[in-house]
C-alpha cells in the first residue's frame, strides 16, 4: 500500500495550518521591509545632514577649491587667528575647522594641513577633502612643470581588460560579478533552506515519539515511508513559505518604497555610493545593457538544471539525517551533540564557496569540495556559473545522489530503531549497533 | 484452520540480548488471547513482530493461514501501550487520517466514525482538538480508531489504562461485543481480573520464553490442588477438627460468612471424590459452606513465574 501522497498531505498541511508558521510566514517579511525602510531612513537622514566646514587657509594656496555643495557649505575666514577660528566654529557649531598653515611653497602645503572638531569627523568627509586637495595640489604641481590643464586631463586613461575565453565567449568584471552573485544566492538559498527545514523536520519526529502516536502508526506505514513522507511535505511547506517570502517580499518593497519615498536601491554605505558613483560614469544605459550582457552570458539552462538537481540532492540528503538525529533523540535539548557533524560540513562549505570559489573558482580547494557529497551542493551551485564541464557536474550529482540514498538506507535504519526507544539518550557506539537490529 | 494467528517458533534478538526466544502461540478464531507475562517478558517484542513493526530472526508467523505479509496491515488493529495522538490537529481530522492509513477510504472512513461517534456519545468532539480533551477521553478515540477498520486481529495492550472504571467497563463491554461480531482479540495486560474476566485462552511469557499455554479453564484445572473451603458448625468441633485432620490434610481457611463456622482448606486425594469428602464432613458437623478452591489467574501468574 502507499501511503505517501497521504502522508506529504498531513505533513504539508499540519505545517501550513500552524499558527507559529502562518504568522512567520507572513510577519518575516514585514519585519525584513520595516528593518530595511529603518536602515534607509536613518542612513537618509545622515545624508541630508547639512555640514559647515569652516576654511582658514593662511598660506593661501587652497582657497577657491572649496566650492559649496547640497549638504557641505565651506565658510573660508580671512584675517583670522587659528584661536578665533575655533572659537567661532565652537560659537557656531559647526562641523569643523580646515586649518593650513603659512608656507612658503606649494610643496610645503600637503604637510601643514590640519582639522579641528568637536568630535571624530567623518571617514567619508575627511576623505573627501584629502581627494580635493590631492588633485588640486597634483594638477598644481604638473603645471609648475608646464604641463597643460587639457594634457593632464588627456593623460587620464581608463584600463578595463576585456577577457574572452578560448572559444570565444566575451565576459567582463561585471559579469564575475554577476556569476558571484547567482552562485552566491543558489549557495546561500540552500544552506538557509537545509538549516530551516531540516531543523523542521527533525522537530516533526521528535514531536510524534514524544507524543506516542509513532507505533500507531508505524503499525500501518513503512518507517521510510513516514520518514519520505515528512521530508517531502515539510519541504513542500518551506517551498510554500519562501515563495510568500518572495511575493510578498516584492509588494511590500514597491509599496514602501513609493509610500515614503525612499529608493530602497540606493540605500547603501559610502563604498556602495562610491561604487555606484563610479558605474554612473560609464552611464546608466551603458550599464544595464552590460548587466543582461552578462546575465546572458551565464549558462542559464545549465544553471536552473543544476540549480534544481543539486538543491533537491543536497536538501534530501541534510534532511534524512535530520530525520535520523530526530528519531535518536528524546527532546530537543539532547539533539546538539548530533548535530555538530551536520552542521560543521555544511559551514564549511559556505565558508569554502565564500573565500576559494570567488578567489579561483576553478582551483584545487574548490574543484575538490565541489566532489565531496556533504559539501558539493553548495559549493558546486556557486562554482557552476563560472563554467563547469559537465562531466565535472554529472561525477559530482553521481556522488551526491548515492551518498543521499546510502543516507536514507542509514536514516532509516536509525529511524526504523530509534522511534520506538524511549528514555536514555543514546551514544555512537548504540547508533552504530541499531544499524545490525 | 481454526487458529487465525499461529506464530511458530518466533526468535528475535536485539544484539547480544534474545527478546524471544522460539515462542509460538495459537491463537483460536473469535477468542480472546491473553498474552501475559511479567515486565520485560517479551510481550511488546512479539506483538510488534505480528504488526510487522519489527522483523522475527527466526520463526514464522501466519494470518489466516497465510504468511504475514504488509497487505494483512489493514487486517489488524493495534492499540499499544505507548500510544498516543497528534496533540495539536483536530479529532475527526485525525481519526480520517489514521484510518486511511489502515486502507480505508475517506467516506467510509467519515460513517464509521460517525457510527462510533454516536455510540459512545462523543460526537460533539469532532472539532477539538487532543490537547483539549481529557487523557481517558483520548483514549476514547484511540480505541475507536483501533477497531475502525473492523479488523479480524485485535491488538489490545493494557487498554484499559487511563479509564475510569465507567469507561473501563464501558470498553470491555465494546470488546466483548466486537468479539460476538467475530473478530479476534489478542489481550496483553498484569490485570489478573480482567484476564479472568475477558480470556478464555493465555499464553504466558517469561523471561523471552513461553512457559505457559492452553485454554484458560484447562490451565485452572490443572493448577488445581483438589482443594475445598468448607464452613462447619459443630457442638463439639475440636473433635471434629481432630477428626478431619486424622483423614486428610487440613490448612487455616479466611472467608467471609455469617456464622461463626470452623473455617478450613481440605485437601483430599485423587482417590476421594468430592462427594466423599461432602458426606464425611456431612456425618460430622452441619456443612455451611462447601466451595472448591479453584487457582485465580493470579495465582497461576505467581506461581509460574516464581517457579522459572
Amino acid at each position: 500500500m502507499n501511503h505517501l501522497p497521504l502522508i506529504i498531505k498531513r505533513e504539508y498541511l499540519t505545517k501550513v495550518k500552524n499558527k507559529s508558521f502562518i504568522i512567520m510566514t507572513f510577519l518575516s517579511p514585514l519585519i525584513m521591509i520595516a528593518l530595511i525602510a529603518v536602515v534607509a531612513y536613518l542612513s537618509q537622514l545622515n545624508n541630508d545632514k547639512k555640514r559647515t566646514i569652516t576654511v582658514l587657509d593662511e598660506s593661501g594656496f587652497l582657497k577657491d577649491i572649496f566650492q559649496n555643495t547640497e549638504n557641505t557649505t565651506y565658510n573660508n575666514l580671512e584675517d583670522f587667528s587659528l584661536e578665533e577660528a575655533v572659537a567661532l566654529v565652537k560659537e557656531t557649531e559647526g562641523y569643523g575647522l580646515l586649518y593650513v598653515e603659512k608656507v612658503d611653497s606649494l610643496n610645503a602645503v600637503s604637510e601643514k594641513i590640519k582639522f579641528y572638531s568637536e568630535e571624530t569627523p567623518s571617514l567619508t568627509v575627511i576623505s573627501g577633502l584629502e581627494g580635493k586637495i590631492e588633485k588640486f595640489l597634483r594638477d598644481k604641481k604638473l603645471q609648475q612643470d608646464g604641463v597643460s590643464i587639457t594634457q593632464i586631463e588627456a593623460a587620464k586613461t581608463n584600463v578595463d581588460i576585456a577577457q574572452e575565453s578560448f572559444d570565444g565567449q566575451k565576459s567582463s568584471k561585471l559579469d564575475n560579478i554577476i556569476k558571484l552573485a547567482f552562485g552566491g544566492v543558489a549557495g546561500y538559498l540552500l544552506f538557509m533552506f537545509i538549516i530551516i527545514y531540516g531543523n523542521m523536520i527533525m522537530r516533526s519526529v521528535i514531536e510524534e515519539k514524544t507524543s506516542r502516536i509513532i507505533e500507531v502508526i508505524i503499525s500501518s506505514v513503512k518507517p521510510i515511508q513516514l520518514m519520505m513522507g515528512k521530508i517531502i511535505g515539510t519541504s513542500l511547506a518551506g517551498v510554500t513559505q519562501f515563495a510568500i517570502w518572495v511575493v510578498l517580499g516584492g509588494v511590500l518593497m514597491i509599496v514602501v518604497s513609493t509610500i515614503f519615498g525612499i529608493d530602497l536601491a540606493q540605500t547603501s554605505t559610502p563604498q556602495q555610493e562610491l561604487m555606484n558613483q563610479a558605474m554612473q560614469a560609464e552611464g546608466a544605459q551603458a550599464m544595464a545593457e552590460n548587466l543582461l550582457n552578462g546575465i546572458n552570458n551565464l549558462p542559464l539552462l545549465n544553471l536552473v538544471i543544476a540549480f534544481i538537481f543539486f538543491f533537491i540532492g543536497g536538501y534530501l540528503l541534510y534532511s534524512s539525517l535530520y530525520a535520523a538525529i530526530g528519531a535518536a533523540v528524546d527532546n530537543e535539548t539532547d539533539t546538539q551533540q548530533f548535530m555538530l557533524p551536520i552542521l560543521m560540513p555544511l559551514i564549511l562549505a559556505v565558508y569554502v564557496g565564500v573565500f576559494t570559489v570567488i578567489e579561483d573558482p576553478h582551483g584545487t580547494v574548490s574543484t575538490v569540495f565541489s566532489f565531496i557529497p556533504l559539501t558539493s551542493p553548495v559549493v558546486m551551485l556557486m562554482r557552476i556559473p563560472f563554467g563547469v564541464p559537465p562531466w565535472q557536474q554529472i561525477l559530482s550529482l553521481l556522488l551526491l545522489i548515492g551518498t543521499f540514498m546510502f543516507a536514507v538506507w542509514f536514516a532509516a535504519k536509525i529511524y526504523r530503531v530509534g522511534i520506538l526507544m524511549y528514555g536514555k539518550k543514546p551514544t555512537y557506539k548504540e547508533l552504530f549497533k541499531w544499524l545490525k537490529y | 484452520m481454526n487458529d487465525l494467528l499461529v506464530a511458530d517458533s518466533v526468535s528475535k534478538s536485539f544484539g547480544n540480548f534474545k527478546a524471544l526466544n522460539e515462542v509460538s502461540i495459537a491463537v483460536p478464531k473469535g477468542s480472546i488471547f491473553g498474552l501475559l507475562g511479567p515486565n520485560g517478558a517479551g510481550k511488546t517484542t512479539l506483538i510488534r513482530i505480528i504488526n510487522q513493526i519489527t522483523m522475527p530472526d527466526e520463526g514464522l508467523v501466519q494470518l489466516d493461514g497465510q504468511p504475514l505479509k504488509p497487505e494483512h496491515i489493514r487486517d489488524i488493529g493495534y492499540l499499544p501501550e505507548e500510544r498516543g495522538l497528534y496533540k495539536s490537529m483536530k479529532v475527526g481530522e485525525q481519526a480520517l487520517y489514521l484510518a486511511q492509513l489502515k486502507g480505508m477510504s475517506k467516506s467510509e472512513a467519515r460513517s464509521r466514525l460517525k457510527y462510533w461517534f454516536d455510540k459512545l456519545e462523543i460526537g460533539d468532539w469532532w472539532n477539538k482538538k487532543i490537547q483539549e480533551l481529557s487523557k481517558g477521553q483520548a483514549q476514547k478515540i484511540q480505541f475507536v480508531v483501533t477497531v475502525l477498520h473492523r479488523p479480524k486481529l485485535l491488538i489490545f495492550d493494557e487498554p484499559f489504562s487511563g479509564f475510569d472504571p465507567i469507561n473501563a467497563n464501558l470498553i470491555k463491554d465494546e470488546i466483548l461485543q466486537l468479539r460476538d461480531e467475530g473478530a479476534t482479540v489478542i489481550f496483553s495486560t498484569h490485570r489478573m481480573e480482567s484476564v479472568e474476566e475477558l480470556c478464555d485462552h493465555i499464553a504466558l511469557i517469561h523471561k523471552s520464553n513461553k512457559i505457559l499455554d492452553g485454554k484458560l479453564n484447562d490451565i485452572k484445572r490443572q493448577y488445581k490442588t483438589n482443594t475445598f473451603e468448607v464452613g462447619l458448625q459443630s457442638n463439639n468441633s475440636e473433635a471434629v477438627i481432630a477428626e478431619i485432620k486424622n483423614k486428610f490434610e487440613v490448612l487455616p481457611a479466611t472467608f467471609k460468612n455469617l456464622n461463626d463456622d470452623v473455617k478450613l482448606n481440605i485437601k483430599i486425594d485423587a482417590s476421594t471424590s468430592s462427594n466423599d469428602l461432602l458426606s464425611f464432613l456431612a456425618s460430622k458437623a452441619e456443612v455451611h459452606h462447601f466451595v472448591e478452591v479453584i487457582p485465580t489467574a493470579n495465582d497461576i501468574f505467581i506461581q509460574t513465574v516464581q517457579n522459572n
